[in-house]
């Protein structure tokens, strides 16, 4: 039997650098007042959220992506061709062959780097750090650059007042690297697709094609509503505060430090009242840095973590080697949470 | 031991207290959460998950809906307490 040489990776792996692009058209509340009853107190108290941002045609997923790539890449001190991997996290990129991710590589000027897209809805950011991570100390990839993007405007029903304010759009990316300490905890990630219908798309691509609007919302000129994001909102919300509470715990527990350890918790920015809560649940701290860019950004899905990451180090509310708790969840549902120190 | 409809009755109040700022004193049987006593439906799940803790009772998703009064929320502990 011949004798396999193994891969040769690093001891530890880090995030070296972070960068973030929000589209240039800001959205305040009084724009998805105009397709919905309801008001701007109404959607502050219920989301927190005052503006967001939303995409034009020329903001596609790949140009957010290489905007945000682009900034991480340079906050890293590399250069893309030292890249190895590029590991896209979305749901909202509307053509799925091929995966967008070997276009930013190429965008970006990696040389062949690997590339592919993954499907973790929220959590798809904490999902692809774990990846990189696990790349870098196993040495398939020196340098993994991790992307979470959304165009979610385009899966918003804008009349529907449970959701139409909710969404937004941006890339956020980090690049992971080799370290000498440990810098990524232990990632607690799981999935629960017993609770699959709670967050979902209102119809299936295949069933919007058939033109069949049986059960299903039609719009003005009596097709098929084109297709978006719903919820149930009182099942989510009991899930993300409570259950996403523990796992928030096993990840300190997993990294062995307490929440008086912690300089910065970004949680996905799913709604600002889901954010308090688990800040309430989870007992942390005063002295503790709490991500709440949904204010003016939205639910950017995949993008959240990193773009409040890099908005939370920019404005200097954090600064570079903070301990900082991430925790990704949405639909599937799925979730990963992971202590990291922050670039 | 089980609660009396009085010990829930006052029990909902402290919760209502803690999560909605409201009067513990308001916090009567025919009060409706969301129109009476400013608990919104987000507020409702933190309402109905320390209740579920407090009195040892189930309340899943699908019943929160139904419990529109503290008198309806009464009434589904007595009867669904452990």
């Amino acid at each position: 039997m011949a004798k396999i040489k193994p891969s040769k990776g690093a001891p530890y792996a880090r995030i070296l650098g972070v960068g973030g692009y929000r589209p240039t058209r800001v959205v305040p509340n009084e724009v998805i007042l105009e397709t919905i009853d309801s008001s701007d107190e109404w959607i502050r108290s219920r989301s927190g959220i005052e503006t967001r941002h939303w995409a034009s045609p020329e903001e596609t997923v790949a140009a957010m992506s290489v905007e945000a790539s682009g900034k991480a890449i340079a906050d890293a001190g590399i250069e893309a061709a030292q890249i190895g991997a590029v590991v896209v996290s979305t749901v909202s990129h509307f053509s799925q062959t091929p995966a967008i991710a070997t276009e930013i590589a190429d965008r970006l000027g990696t040389d062949k780097a690997a590339a592919f897209d993954i499907s973790a809805g929220c959590a798809g950011f904490g999902y692809g750090l774990t990846l990189a991570k696990g790349m870098v100390v196993e040495g398939s990839a020196e340098y993994v650059l991790v992307i979470g993007v959304e165009r979610l405007s385009d899966l918003t029903d804008l009349e529907d007042r449970a959701t139409a304010f909710l969404f937004g759009d941006g890339a956020g990316a980090v690049v992971v690297g080799p370290a000498k300490e440990p810098a990524i905890g232990p990632t607690v990630w799981g999935s629960e697709g017993d609770k699959s219908q709670t967050i979902k798309q209102t119809v299936s691509w295949d069933r919007f094609r058939s033109g069949d609007v049986s059960g299903l919302p039609v719009a003005a000129d009596g097709t098929i509503k084109f297709p978006a994001i719903t919820q149930e909102g009182q099942a989510v919300f009991r899930w993300a505060v409570f259950e996403m509470a523990k796992v928030a715990q096993q990840a300190l527990d997993a990294a062995g430090i307490t929440a008086d350890d912690l300089d910065v918790f970004i949680p996905h920015q799913a709604n600002v009242r889901i954010i308090d809560s688990m800040v309430k649940t989870l007992k942390l701290p005063e002295h503790v840095t709490v991500a709440r860019d949904i204010r003016t950004t939205g639910n950017t899905s995949a993008a959240s973590i990193p773009l409040a990451m890099e908005r939370l180090l920019a404005t200097g509310e954090a600064k570079s080697g903070d301990t900082a708790l991430v925790i990704g969840f949405g639909a599937g549902l799925v979730y990963a949470a992971t202590v990291v120190t922050l670039p | 031991m089980a609660a009396t409809q009085e010990e829930i009755v006052a029990g909902l109040a402290d919760i209502v207290n803690e999560i909605a700022g409201i009067p513990v004193e308001d916090v009567k049987l025919d009060k409706s959460f969301t129109d009476d006593l400013d608990v919104d439906s987000l507020s409702m799940v933190e309402v109905v998950v320390a209740a579920e803790e407090r009195f040892d009772v189930k309340i899943p998703d699908e019943d929160v809906k139904n419990l529109k009064t503290v008198g309806d929320a009464t009434d589904y502990i007595l009867k669904h307490q452990a």
